[in-house]
């Protein structure tokens, strides 16, 4: 602390510079890839044509696939973006472990089973009602993995992934034996399964935004208590923050990005390992700037995964959760290539 | 201590007994499977049919449609039991099984690949599992490899890779056929549901070359265990024992999953709960071998006998088990490392 108050004013400025650089730039490539994001798919259109029916809906064909497909699904990708990056960073902070992610430590699963008793056992068929399972799924698993991985004197990030691969298999054994016995239930699971925008039904992005930004407002709150607790528990409490009550919010804020995105989008993996990771490597260590990041990065990252797999096999595509994962797989394997995994 | 030429085998009498008692419960569960089903046979008409001596009837239940399954359980059991020990024992970690180190996942994207992009069945499912299974072995050891292969890395790369390819398993499932993804998926899970005689062959092939490579090469385990300076020192051909060793548990690995699809957690559990119930270290691979042949049997009983639904696959069951095993063993080691 005192080392950055005494600190010369001018790299300190300068640095402010240029993380204010960093986020306007962040920004216009979120930007850039929304507009990719409406305009590009089946049938693309041009960005002139976009931008007059975007105000202007009449009956054309392009109108209606700009307005009841695109649009619709543009926002619920940068939704699920800001969600899931921001989970991840908070994650991150709450385990110091550079390779947490709600996918790999079973978080994600842990909503799927919730959605997957509610198709099979309970009739639900839509995102409003999946949202409550996915939650309560969500909860269970984040709360578990911590407690197993995490809470001993020496967790290591390892032996975290490792408590949620664990978890994660025993909730797969569940999913897959329900799935068996139930056939129809399967089938709307596949699709829901590998991780996608398309196809989800409309309205779906309302039911979930409410969620989605109480958890973004949550996080973002957080930032300087996450500050504190990277110093370690000790520090934390003498610089008046209760780690107990930081770790129940983080969780708190976790559950619910993570269970409203995986409701909406299916389980997407990797874009809550690659999104802080990306933002501290331009930021540094204050967390404050790595969820402001997180916020534009996350949906920046998933809209443009999603351009990809409507580019990549058109006029087919693929499914958004396939591309985080080619993607984000590599940047997993290089961290832990790593000699020294840092801690955080 | 027995010695046959240059092969001795050193069994402890406690070692030698549990495996013993381990062989007849695989094989009196095994025995049992072949009794039970939809139409129940009584022990006297199994035994007769098993003489030659049975009538059309129950010889038809017993050759064609229970022995196949009982046999590919015992077999694919002792498959995963064997590869598990020589992973766990070269890794020198207990989860250095093939399910972790993405083999299983690996043999799945091969299988899939056949199933539902080229369309075939039977043989070719189980070539396409096993050329998975090698591949995704050397990808993997090679990422793993920087100046030597650590443990935990070969294991998190592993996972990283798994991740991967689980993506393209559910892309593959996603885009095909209800009927073809939900055949896939049972496949995926592990089942040993209608194995017939080709699987069987399968598997006992892999067993019965694959085995007794590993049986004697496997008595370097021990002193490779000690560190390759020690090992070198005593003599061991360190790289060459190694390379066999691992070559052979992958081929274990990628027959029983040919045979039966990925089954997961039957090789990261049964060398421990050798290890545990013989009280040593390390059992060594025969008892792990019939442990895991006892554990699947008993698995697939359960999972006929003890479930709702009868056609519920035995994968099923072992990941719930083998999940709770892990988080089990995550909880003990870090109370191990607590105190």
């Amino acid at each position: 602390m005192t080392a950055v108050l005494t600190a010369p004013a001018q790299p300190r400025d300068r640095r402010r510079q240029k993380r204010w650089i960093g986020l306007a730039v962040a920004l216009t490539v979120l930007f850039v890839v929304i507009a990719l994001s409406v305009a590009i798919g089946s049938r693309s259109i041009d960005l002139a044509t976009v931008w007059r029916v975007l105000w202007h809906a009449d009956d054309s064909p392009e109108s209606a696939i700009v307005h009841d497909l695109r649009l619709p699904r543009t926002v619920l990708g940068i939704a699920v973006g800001a969600a899931l990056g921001l989970a991840g960073t908070v994650m991150q902070a709450l385990t110091r472990n550079p390779l947490a992610e709600p996918g790999l430590l079973g978080v994600n699963l842990g909503a799927s089973t919730g959605v997957v008793i509610a198709i099979a056992f309970l009739g639900v068929g839509s995102a409003a009602g999946y949202v409550w399972f996915a939650f309560a799924g969500a909860a269970l698993v984040s709360a578990a993995v911590f407690a197993l991985g995490g809470a001993g004197r020496h967790p290591t990030p390892e032996r975290q992934i490792l408590a949620g691969i664990s978890i994660t298999s025993v909730l797969g054994a569940i999913v897959w034996a329900i799935l068996v016995l139930r056939r129809e239930a399967f089938d709307r699971y596949r699709h829901w399964d590998v991780g996608s925008f398309s196809d989800r039904e409309a309205g779906t992005v309302l039911r979930i935004l409410p969620f989605v930004a109480a958890g973004v407002v949550l996080a973002l709150l957080l930032g300087r208590r996450l500050n504190a607790l990277s110093l370690g528990d000790e520090s934390a409490t003498s610089l008046g923050a209760s780690p107990v009550r930081i770790r129940a919010l983080g969780l708190l804020a976790v559950t619910l990005l993570c269970g409203a995105a995986t409701a909406a989008a299916g389980p997407i993996w990797f874009l809550g390992l690659a999104v802080p990771y990306t933002a501290r490597m331009i930021v540094g260590s204050d967390h404050r700037w790595i969820l402001a990041y997180a916020v534009v990065l996350g949906p920046a990252l998933l809209l443009g995964a999603d351009v990809l797999g409507r580019v990549l096999v058109a006029p087919a595509e693929l499914p958004v959760g396939v591309v985080t994962a080619f993607l984000g797989a590599p940047l997993f394997i290089a961290l832990c290539r790593r000699r020294r995994l840092s801690t955080l | 201590m027995i010695r046959a030429g240059g092969l001795s085998l050193r069994l402890h009498p406690r070692t030698g007994a549990i495996g013993l008692v381990l062989l007849l419960i695989a094989l009196g569960v095994a025995f049992v499977n072949l009794t039970t089903g939809d139409s129940p046979v009584p022990v006297a008409e199994v035994l007769k049919s098993l003489a030659g001596k049975g009538t059309a009837g129950t010889d038809f239940i017993v050759y064609e449609l229970r022995l196949p399954r009982v046999l590919v359980t015992l077999l694919v059991g002792v498959a995963l039991g064997a590869s598990g020990a020589v992973f766990q024992s070269l890794t020198r970690n207990p989860l250095g099984s093939p399910d972790f180190v993405g083999l299983t996942t690996g043999a799945a994207s091969g299988a899939l690949i056949v199933m539902l992009i080229t369309g075939g069945g039977g043989l070719r499912v189980g070539a396409g599992a096993i050329i998975g299974c090698v591949i995704t072995a050397v990808a993997v050891y090679l990422l793993a490899f920087r100046r030597g292969v650590q443990p935990f890395r070969l294991v998190l790369m592993g996972i990283g890779v798994s991740a991967l390819l689980e993506a393209f398993n559910s892309y593959l499932i996603y885009r095909a056929q209800l009927n073809e993804a939900i055949a896939a998926q049972v496949w995926l899970i592990g089942s040993v549901n209608g194995r017939g005689w080709t699987e069987v062959v399968i598997v006992a092939v892999t067993v019965v070359v694959l085995v007794p490579l590993i049986l004697y090469y496997g008595r370097h385990l021990k002193v490779l265990a000690l560190g390759d300076e020690m090992a070198v020192l005593q003599g061991v051909p360190v790289e060459r024992s190694r390379a066999i060793l691992a070559l052979a548990a992958v081929g274990l690995s990628a027959g029983a999953t040919a045979a039966a699809g990925p089954i997961a957690f039957v090789a990261l559990a049964a060398p421990p709960l050798a290890a545990r119930l013989s009280r040593s270290p390390d059992a060594g691979i025969l008892p792990a071998a019939v442990m895991g042949a006892a554990l699947l049997s008993a698995g697939d009983w359960a999972a006929q006998n003890v479930l709702p639904s009868d056609n519920i696959p035995v994968g099923v069951v072992t990941a719930a088990l083998g999940g709770l095993y892990l988080t089990w063993l995550l909880l003990h080691e870090r109370r191990g490392a607590r105190a």
